[in-house]
């Protein structure tokens, strides 16, 4: 069976849907982050895939410029994650629930 | 053999002056940091704001000078079609740098009385400032994205800038996850048209619908990108029903911040999403002005609906701002070049009617609230303040003789030019609705017979009163005379330009 570039389109999909999920669902704000991550590295996988079956090598840069974006929302993402955690350990999601109208 | 390739590396030719602007402002950023935290001594906070205003300024000259070429020689592109030179970059480099010079105003006094970090907000201020005039100048989806990023990563850190508060630390996490959400959809979307279309570069996906003709493949792959950049800009743009944050992030970030959001960063949503979709995205214009005109329908209602039922003035700030998100995506949807300078003039009138609310708010609420109740009887108390305030609402509810006025009118025109009446008449019956909304608080500042004699005294702050007046006098005259705004938006219809 061949492995067409179909397969990893479906399999960066597939990532994507699962984060995108995993987002919504979790309650823990580390694993939020994760699924953050995920969701992105799914879209990287989608553009190195497009730019192989296009022959085109600007998909493979924008994977350069996914990462760096990526890290700097991870160390914003972190530090809010921190300041939480000092505030109240252990705290999840549901706990964020001061703002109502 | 990669060091042989390098030496042959030619990198395109970049035209400096257009990019002038966002230099400006990233190295006043780093003079900033760098002075505050070099320096043996405490620098005076009075130092960031001199150089942020000061170097916002000094960007506004530049662009004066970038849009006399521009009218001379026509627009360009520079650095090989990624960043586009034209009237709607210059526009929204003006706006941006009004919020910018706004924003760091009234935070000046803000920070003291809250003992927040002034050169880090000053900092994050003017890098989200260039992640905004990035969005609006990008050619290239993937400097758009850059952009974007750059405007939202600023932005979450900003609304966490109070960071003991339990309500900053919540509206920054909600923001962020949401952020982050989107902003990972938009790139999703933007993989997906790189698929179908074989390029980031709006000239050359403008160029791919041109040439299309029969061939017609992938299409799907398109449609589900476009579909995902919508979505991810509805977000930015807080349109319903992607709004969810808003509400919470505009009630738990620092005031000055709230403003800030509501007029800058949604103006650079609405930058993006009109550089997209009425410019690389015009040919397939039949199939997203429907989808468009629905959700500009959704958020009107839900603006309307949910800011007549919040007793927290900030939170009704941020459901009107909702509602103003829907007037101008009506103006998108029209996909005309009266509809695209209609929303440009009510982005850039809206800006100062809300950075100027937003102060009003940071001047009369404290950590323990913003109740409408906070606002009786301030016309007895600050008189020019209340004066002042009436204006922006009067204008956000559209009353002539306003800027707001002659935004909705020209939005709602391009709806009827159209002939989109539903969403023209739905358009009009929501004006109304809201308009309830800020007469209530508007009612609560002149109540005669609210008891203010024993109310502490309010105290206005130089830069924060000078802005609140000013952004009240500019809604007035642009009220009035509305003409040389309505050219300039004329001017300021984006158009694409291919790279040399």
């Amino acid at each position: 069976m061949e492995v067409s570039a179909n397969w990893y389109l479906v399999l960066g999909a597939l990532l994507f849907i699962i984060g995108g999920v995993g987002l919504l669902v979790r309650r823990n704000p580390l694993v939020m982050l994760m699924c953050v991550e995920l969701m992105l590295n799914g879209i990287n996988l989608t553009f190195v895939t497009f730019s192989r079956s296009l022959g085109d090598i600007a998909g493979q840069t924008v994977v350069f410029f996914v990462l760096v974006v990526a890290a700097a929302e991870v160390v914003v993402g972190l530090g809010l994650v921190v300041a939480l955690v000092r505030r109240q350990p252990g705290v999840t999601a549901d706990d964020l629930n001061a703002l109502k109208g | 053999m990669i060091l042989a390739q390098l030496s042959n590396f030619e990198g395109p030719s970049i035209d400096w002056l257009p990019l002038t602007p966002q230099i400006i402002l990233v190295v006043a950023a780093l003079v900033i940091l760098l002075v505050t935290s070099l320096s043996p001594a405490k620098v005076s906070d009075s130092f960031s704001t001199a150089v942020t205003v000061g170097s916002g300024v000094a960007a506004g000259v530049v662009a004066w000078f970038v849009w006399n070429d521009i009218r001379d020689e026509g627009p360009s592109s520079t650095v090989a079609g990624a960043v586009g030179v034209d009237g709607f970059s210059i526009f929204f480099t003006i706006l941006t740098l009004s919020a910018l010079v706004a924003t760091s105003l009234v935070g000046h006094s803000y920070i003291k009385r809250e003992q927040m970090a002034a050169p880090e907000f000053s900092a994050l201020l003017l890098l989200t400032a260039v992640g905004a005039i990035v969005m609006a100048s990008a050619n290239d989806l993937i400097v758009l994205f850059i952009g974007l990023e750059a405007l939202s990563i600023g932005l979450y850190v900003m609304a966490a800038m109070q960071f003991r508060r339990r309500e900053a630390q919540e509206a920054a996490m909600k923001y962020f996850v949401l952020g982050a959400f989107s902003s990972a959809f938009f790139l999703y979307g933007i993989a997906l048209v790189y698929g179908a279309t074989g390029s980031t570069n709006l000239v050359n996906i403008a160029a791919y619908f041109n040439t299309i003709g029969s061939r017609i493949n992938n299409l799907e792959l398109f449609y589900v990108g476009m579909a995902l950049m919508l979505v991810g800009l509805a977000f930015k743009v807080a349109a319903a029903p992607f709004h969810f944050w808003a509400p919470d992030v505009y009630q738990g970030s620092p005031s000055p911040v709230s403003g800030y959001m509501a007029s800058a960063a949604k103006a650079a949503g609405f930058a993006a999403m009109l550089r997209i979709f009425f410019v690389a995205f015009s040919r397939t214009s039949a199939d997203w002005t429907p989808i468009v005109a629905v959700l500009s329908a959704i958020t009107l209602i839900v603006g309307a609906v949910m800011a007549i039922t919040q007793n927290d003035v900030k939170r009704m700030l941020a459901f009107s701002s909702v509602g103003h998100a829907g007037y101008v995506l009506v103006a998108v949807q029209a996909a005309t070049s009266d509809g695209t300078s209609a929303a440009l003039f009510y982005l850039f009138t809206y800006t100062f009617m809300v950075i100027g609310s937003f102060a009003v708010v940071s001047l009369l609420g404290w950590n323990d609230g913003h109740d409408v109740s906070r606002y009786e009887g301030l016309a007895r108390r600050r008189p020019l303040i209340a004066v002042a305030f009436t204006v922006f609402l009067l204008g956000q509810a559209g009353v002539p003789f306003t800027s707001g006025f002659v935004g909705k009118f020209l939005v709602i025109r391009s709806a009827v030019d159209d002939e989109i009446y539903w969403l023209a008449v739905l358009a009009m019956v929501v004006s109304v609705i809201t308009a309830f909304m800020y007469l209530r608080i508007i009612s609560n500042m002149w109540d005669r017979e609210v008891d203010v004699a024993d109310a502490p005294r309010l105290s206005v702050p130089l830069t924060t009163g000078f802005v609140v007046v000013v952004c009240a006098m500019i809604t007035v005259v642009y009220g009035v005379i509305p003409q040389s705004l309505i050219e300039f938006a004329r001017d300021a219809v984006p158009v694409l330009v291919a790279g040399g």
